[in-house]
């Protein structure tokens, strides 16, 4: 069937602010999906609230609203633009529940506006628990047992009826609480019965255990006409208990047998022609490990993270496809991109392995609970191809940029064979180090797997990784003859691990390797296992025979892209790859990009001229280069990871286009850059440099408390903190000594100011500044972690001064390119925090706002072109009359036992960006579409440290204007009603009577103020109450800056409907 | 040990030789199945070839079928990148090294098989050896020489085998090599199934008086069994007739269509196949490499099915008589992949409706 000539002009939904569970994979899909929708000559209207993502480009669609992600928008959406169509199934679930949500309303229907692709009514059929049971019983699918039970008896009732072992899951208690598994009659009873106490609501869903049966996802696809293919099996490495966004997960399918792998292949397509699914859809098996029984866990009717993978896995355009069927097309009329002559509908067939790698956030949330379950905790993700299962599991590890080079990690040597199998039984991130740890040590493939249930199939891969690793050790460069060291290559060891194990360096293995004529061959990414010839220019490394690189005569440019996403390196450096990318190829050059993030269009193979799917380690930067021979290298947009390959990219004698590397590393380096602030004549706070606790300390009375800690080299914030005093020290200079230091600790003054924020361009000779940026939150805050609002409102003198001081800076450190400099402003004087001379979170938020390509400048400047020549103007660009606000958003609530409270350290996982003419209605916006809307009259519940008391006054009266109940502690309480503002005392957690504990079961609270006496201590009631807060759902605010902002937005009273929709477009018309 | 396969135009590619190790000749051909090789080796499909399988890692689930007939185990080599030296698989009975070893395979290891997969797909499948030395002129000319003959005679069974139906019809199988699935779907459709070597004489077969005739799937180049085409010729129009796979082929032949040999052939488990009639593409596994020739017109078959990804016909319905004809074999198993429906086609010209 071609396409429904009836759609003319289609409404996208996307997902929203990147959380846990919920990341680029979006951006990606949802960029397909309108670039496929235009290319269709269909007019596009997109609403996402997260300006990080190509998606909100004012390009991408014909209409882009930046704005909250709610029914009532929506709908105002719709009565403005008349789509006579919702795209719902690429915005993961954020974008199907609105477009649900709005279906229930009636809306859509009196509006008569169509829900394109998969229907509610198999939406329902796959999202509603009961009807999806329903479904399966009809179909003879198994599903997990469960039933919901309020009294012992009926879970035992339940037990003998499904047969033990059963999972105990009491409801509404968070991380797991009081729940369990349970072997026996008598464990069930003790169990339930700690659960049932444990529920608020008295309530246990018991289900059928099924942990360490094998978890298999299936992507599938199905057309309007009926017709069904799978597109991609993957088996998770963790079996059936740890979310399989938190599994490290292998595709096609290793350890199944054919007869398995064909049992779920049909059931798969069995469940989506009976949900009639038209577009992509994922399912979800539990198999026993040796008997064919299996259960269906969860159909996803959607575009998902695991088909992003899928898509990157096999080359086949997941969402291209699904927005194609959505619009009526058949599978057997749609293109295959890869090979250009053959059909989508087809299964694809690959002839290698891809392995997955969960990243999490633990390398800075040390005191978070790091144990996996059923909730996803990892921020971000790798992948690696390769053609054997060792090479590409070790790939990936190395693409976590943890510094793991090999399957050894200091974390476990020393321990004992018992300590060892002792912490196998911890189910956490560290887990799988573990297994290689123990297997090392002797203990025996199937004892790991007795504890772990990981397939022997894998730890019998795991141990030919480590006999190896094991033999080099012992006989070093003695075994390294041209056959061995070709065979390690193929298992995928790196020559860092190598170089380390025979004690010589990196380069003298690396010159012995090509030496030997042993060097990497880059396959195509093909779709069809060769069987067609492919035009997909995306390639991974083997060390096979032949290379299928197909140069051109054009000139090339490297693009190092920016890894997985993780906390300080989120979506936002992926854009700035992609324009670059883009800005590349727009004048002339073949733009090579390498990047291991499956999540993200910079992975996209039609992206670039050239993808290598590789880990960014020196080792395979280099290999690449050494094949593509670029131009030069762009290490500016790709964060630090690409920053920290500058080293390895200048001094094997690539050019680095843009700052140079000796400019980046003076502006990285604390000594450089005091002397060239000196020499300059601008002031930073004063600190000192240090490796030692004693050192701290020193330094720490000399400049005097409070002072601001953190290692050079930052991502992100990472291991910052405030210091208050000697014991703070101490305790930080412990944890930070846990790991290796190879870079000093710096100790600055810390000035209490305002916190600003620049982007500009250089070129050498001219400075552009697109705008300055304000952060509501007073210094001590991440910048990250800081509503910042665009344009900064600020004397002229002061704002003279800033273009000033950056034009200075910017010449100073050499830069061309961009540059990101962060300014305290206290009174008049302004201090220096930092400066970046690269591509920063604010780039695409301020492209947007203010239309200025800001990647593509910085391209142009690089490559030599005049910034002046550029149509954009220099100096300070005129501010817009829209006023932008980035309100970050956090995934507090995934992270058990994660201390919330605003510090150096930053927390947000994404971003929103509120838009309007009227700062607070911008304001407004942001912080609805970060989540947080409170319930009129609910209350508000107040307990500050002592310094905030005062100021916490004003805010408070707000609150109490605009009809908001208010309690506070003791101190709290008596500095607010001292200032006549009506407060009620509650009792804190320790107090008998009512207490916080009981004003929270009162579920009237709607947002709780919180500042932080200081440390990290969870033992506190700050840090208690914090937590309740965050578990129940209850915005927490734990700066009274961000607190005030919100009252000040919410005089406005308005609510979604009555907001003032921008269209990203008419920005620059205004 | 080490060894080396090399192609009738002397590219080499070196390895090392496992299972029952010998020089080998045969027709170089890959298959791009990513599970299946068990099912797939010990079938008579890659009668007289050399099988390159390009997925890279080979025998994770050894064999679990271990007692078959050695005349339809008839794959002569099989290249492969890595050999999985540790199966695992709850019903393994006998690693890929030895069923090769008892059933006369050799295989080759740690091979590039994706640039020995381009290179087919570019030049099209030709003849290889598998070599432990360096071959001999004679060796040579028989590497240029090689030609599969007759790989239907080879493989079918010789003599008659029955199978009780329960009520159905009877159905005569001519096996060129056919599925033990095949015959066990008629069984359970109730059926009598009588299976015929694929030589047996048209009188003969008429003689037993079937419902209906299936022409099985086989190995090879139809025009290697010409004399069971003429025998095919005496049965089109007296009894409905059901082809597959080579079945499909010399029914095609018999009706006075052509044959030809693709250049590179379907093989794997991933080829799309469309219903011209109901729209509806199917993915299906598939191993062969020779194709029915597009009729010129209509008069004696129209096109019932085509490959979506070449265009080339992979079903066929006769005109003048009652017999239709598919490039693959019906998809068993349950679930919209099936294809069971052809059984029911059969069945309803076997009722004479």
């Amino acid at each position: 069937m071609p396409r429904n000539k009836d759609i003319k002009k289609v409404l996208l939904i996307g997902s929203g602010p990147i959380v846990i569970g919920q990341a680029a994979e979006f951006d990606y899909a949802g960029t397909q999906a309108l670039t496929t929708l235009k290319n269709e000559g269909l007019e596009v209207v997109l609403v996402n609230s997260n300006p990080a993502t190509i998606m909100t480009d004012a390009e991408m669609a014909d209409r882009v609203y930046l704005e909250p992600l709610s029914v009532d928008v929506l709908k105002k959406i719709i009565d403005i633009e008349k789509p006579d169509s919702i795209l719902p199934t690429l915005g993961g679930q954020t974008g199907l529940n609105l477009a649900m949500e709005l279906a229930e309303t009636g809306y859509l229907e009196e509006k008569n506006v169509k829900l394109l692709g998969t229907n509610t009514l198999a939406i329902k059929k796959a999202e509603d628990r009961e009807a999806f049971k329903e479904t399966m019983e009809k179909l003879n699918e198994p599903i997990v047992e469960g039933t919901i039970v309020t009294e012992v008896h009926e879970a035992l009732e339940f037990a003998d009826r499904v047969g033990y072992p059963v999972i105990v899951r009491p409801a509404y208690t968070l991380g797991g609480t009081g729940g369990g598994i349970a072997d026996t009659k008598e464990q069930l009873a003790e169990i339930c019965e700690g659960g049932l106490k444990a529920s608020r609501v008295h309530q246990c869903l018991i289900e059928k255990c099924i942990c360490g049966w094998k978890e298999i996802e299936f992507e599938a696809m199905r057309d309007s006409a009926g017709n069904c293919i799978t597109i991609c099996n993957m088996e998770n490495v963790d079996p059936v208990g740890v979310h399989t966004g938190d599994s490290i997960v292998v595709a096609p399918v290793q350890t199944l047998r054919d007869e398995e792998t064909v049992m779920l292949h049909n059931a798969s397509l069995k469940i989506i022609e009976e949900l009639g699914i038209e577009g992509g859809c994922n399912v979800q098996f539990a198999l026993h490990p040796y008997d064919m029984s299996y259960a269906v866990i969860e159909v996803n009717p959607r575009v998902s993270r695991s088909s992003a993978l899928a898509s990157k896995a096999t080359g086949y355009p997941i969402a291209r496809v699904s927005t194609l069927v959505a619009i009526g097309y058949t599978l057997d009329e749609i293109k295959n991109a890869v090979t250009g002559n053959t059909y989508a509908s087809f299964e694809p067939s690959i002839d290698y392995i891809v392995c997955k790698f969960p990243r999490w956030p633990f390398d800075k949330f040390v005191s978070a609970d790091r144990k996996l379950g059923t909730k996803m905790k990892a921020t971000g993700e790798v992948m690696s191809i390769s053609d054997s299962f060792e090479s590409a599991m070790l790939k990936s590890m190395r693409s976590l940029e943890l510094n793991v080079f090999s399957s050894e990690v200091n974390l476990f040597s020393g321990l004992s064979k018992e300590q060892l199998v002792d912490r196998l039984h911890v189910q956490d991130d560290q887990r799988i180090f573990c297994v290689f740890a123990a297997l090392r040590a002797g203990v025996s493939v199937q004892e790991v797997y007795d504890i772990t249930k990981i397939d022997t199939w894998f730890l019998n891969k795991f141990a030919t990784i480590i006999k190896n690793e094991e033999k080099i050790k012992a006989e070093k460069l003695a075994c390294l003859d041209k056959e061995y060291m070709l065979y390690v290559k193929k298992l995928g060891f790196a020559d860092k691990a190598i170089a380390e194990w025979c004690g010589v360096s990196e380069k003298e293995i690396r010159k012995m390797r090509v030496d030997m004529g042993i060097v990497p061959v880059y396959n195509t990414v093909d779709t069809c296992a060769g069987e067609y010839k492919a035009y997909s220019d995306y390639y991974y490394s083997t060390y096979q025979t032949q290379s299928e690189v197909r140069k051109t005569d054009k000139k090339t440019v490297v693009v190092l892209g920016s890894g997985p996403i993780r906390i300080g390196q989120g979506v936002e450096f992926d854009y700035c790859s992609v324009h670059c990318v883009w800005a590349l190829k727009k004048l002339g050059y073949d733009a090579v990009i390498i990047n291991n993030n499956p999540e993200t269009v910079s992975t996209d193979f039609d992206t670039s001229d050239r993808l290598y799917f590789e880990p960014l380690t020196n080792e395979e930067v280099l290999n690449i280069l050494e094949v593509e021979k670029p131009e030069g290298v762009f290490v500016q947009f790709g964060g630090q990871t690409a920053i920290k390959l500058a080293k390895t990219v200048h001094e094997n004698g690539y050019k680095i286009f843009g700052t140079t590397f000796e400019d980046i590393n003076n502006a990285e380096d604390r000594e450089e850059f005091d002397a060239l602030l000196t020499q300059l004549d601008l002031a930073r706070p004063k600190g000192k440099t240090v490796f030692t606790a004693e050192q701290a300390l020193s330094a720490a009375e000399e400049l005097g408390y409070p002072v601001l800690v953190r290692p050079s080299y930052v991502l992100g914030g990472q291991g910052m903190e405030i210091c208050y005093n000697a014991e703070d020290i101490t305790k930080y200079m412990s944890i930070i000594n846990l790991n290796t230091q190879e870079h000093p600790i710096l100790v600055d003054q810390y000035i209490m100011g305002k916190e600003l924020e620049v982007d500009a361009i250089c070129d050498g000779k001219n400075i552009l500044i697109p705008g300055i940026m304000e952060h509501v939150e007073r210094t001590g805050v991440h910048s990250g972690d800081s509503i910042a609002v665009y344009p900064a409102t600020l004397d002229k003198d002061v704002v003279e001064n800033i273009i000033e001081t950056t034009r200075k800076l910017a010449f100073g450190t050499k830069t061309v390119g961009l540059i990101n400099i962060q300014y305290i402003l206290r009174g008049k004087d302004l201090y220096i925090i930092e400066v970046n001379p690269r591509s920063s979170r604010t780039v695409p938020y301020i492209s947007k706002v203010t239309g200025i390509p800001m990647v593509q400048l910085a391209v142009r400047c690089s490559l030599g072109e005049d910034l002046a020549s550029m149509g954009y103007g220099t100096g300070l660009h005129p501010a817009s009359s829209y006023y932008a606000v980035k309100v970050p958003v956090f995934s507090n609530e995934k992270i058990p036992d994660l201390e919330i409270s605003l510090s150096p350290e930053m927390k947000s996982t994404g971003e929103v960006l509120g838009l309007s003419k009227s700062y607070p209605e911008a304001l407004l916006k942001g912080l609805l579409a970060s989540g947080i809307r409170l319930k009129d009259g609910g209350i508000i519940l107040i307990s500050v440290a002592d310094i905030h008391k005062q100021e916490i006054v004003e805010t408070a009266q707000a609150f109490s204007d605009l009809g908001f109940e208010l309690y506070a502690t003791g101190g709290t309480a008596h500095v607010l009603n001292k200032n006549f503002i009506p407060t009620n005392v509650i009792g804190k957690l320790k107090d008998k009577g009512d207490n916080i504990e009981t004003l929270f079961a009162s579920e009237k609270v709607c947002l709780v103020i919180n500042t932080p006496t200081r440390g990290h201590d969870s033992t506190r009631d700050g840090f208690k109450i914090r937590r309740m807060a965050i578990e129940r759902g209850i915005t927490c605010m734990t700066a009274p800056d961000t607190a005030n902002a919100l009252a000040k937005a919410l005089k406005l009273k308005k609510k979604d409907k009555d907001l003032n929709l921008v269209c990203l477009g008419d920005i620059k018309n205004d | 040990m080490k060894a080396f396969l090399m192609l009738q135009d002397g590219t080499r590619f070196y390895g090392e030789a496992f299972g029952d190790v010998k020089n080998t000749v045969g027709e170089v051909v890959f298959t791009t199945a990513m599970s299946g090789y068990q099912a797939n080796l010990s079938e008579p499909s890659f009668c007289g070839q050399i099988a390159v399988l390009t997925y890279p890692i080979i025998g994770d689930g050894g064999f679990e079928n271990y007692d078959l007939d050695p005349n339809r185990v008839s794959v002569k080599g099989v290249v492969v990148k890595e050999l999985c030296e540790s199966p695992i698989n709850w019903k393994n009975r006998c690693d890929i090294d030895n069923f090769f070893k008892k059933f006369g395979i050799v295989g080759i290891k740690n091979i590039d098989t994706r640039a020995l997969t381009i290179k087919l797909r570019e030049d099209g499948v030709m003849n290889g050896m598998i070599c432990l030395d360096e071959p001999t002129q004679e060796q040579i000319d028989s590497l240029n020489s090689y030609k599969i003959e007759k790989p239907v005679h080879h493989v079918t069974t010789k003599q008659v085998v029955k199978y009780q139906g329960k009520g159905g019809k009877k159905v005569a199988v001519l096996d060129f090599g056919v599925k033990q699935s095949i015959i066990d779907d008629l069984v359970a459709r109730g059926h009598e199934v009588v299976v015929y070597p694929a030589t047996t004489p048209a009188s003969e077969i008429l003689a037993g008086d079937p419902d209906g005739i299936l022409l099985s799937n086989g190995p090879g180049d139809p025009k290697e069994c010409l004399d069971i085409v003429e025998n095919v010729k005496q049965l089109v129009g007296k009894k409905p007739i059901m082809g597959v796979c080579v079945g499909h082929n010399i029914l095609a032949l018999a009706s006075g269509l052509d044959t030809y040999k693709l250049k590179v052939g379907h093989r794997g488990a991933n080829q799309p196949v469309k219903n011209l009639a109901t729209g509806r593409t199917y993915i299906l596994s598939q191993n062969h490499g020779y194709a029915v020739c597009e009729p010129k017109d209509d008069s004696v078959a129209s096109v019932y099915f085509r490959n979506v990804n070449d265009g080339t016909v992979a079903g066929l319905e006769y005109k003048n008589a009652k017999a239709f004809s598919t490039a693959f074999c019906p998809y068993v198993l349950p679930g919209p992949m099936d294809t069971q429906y052809l059984y029911d086609k059969f069945e309803n010209m076997m009722e004479g409706k």
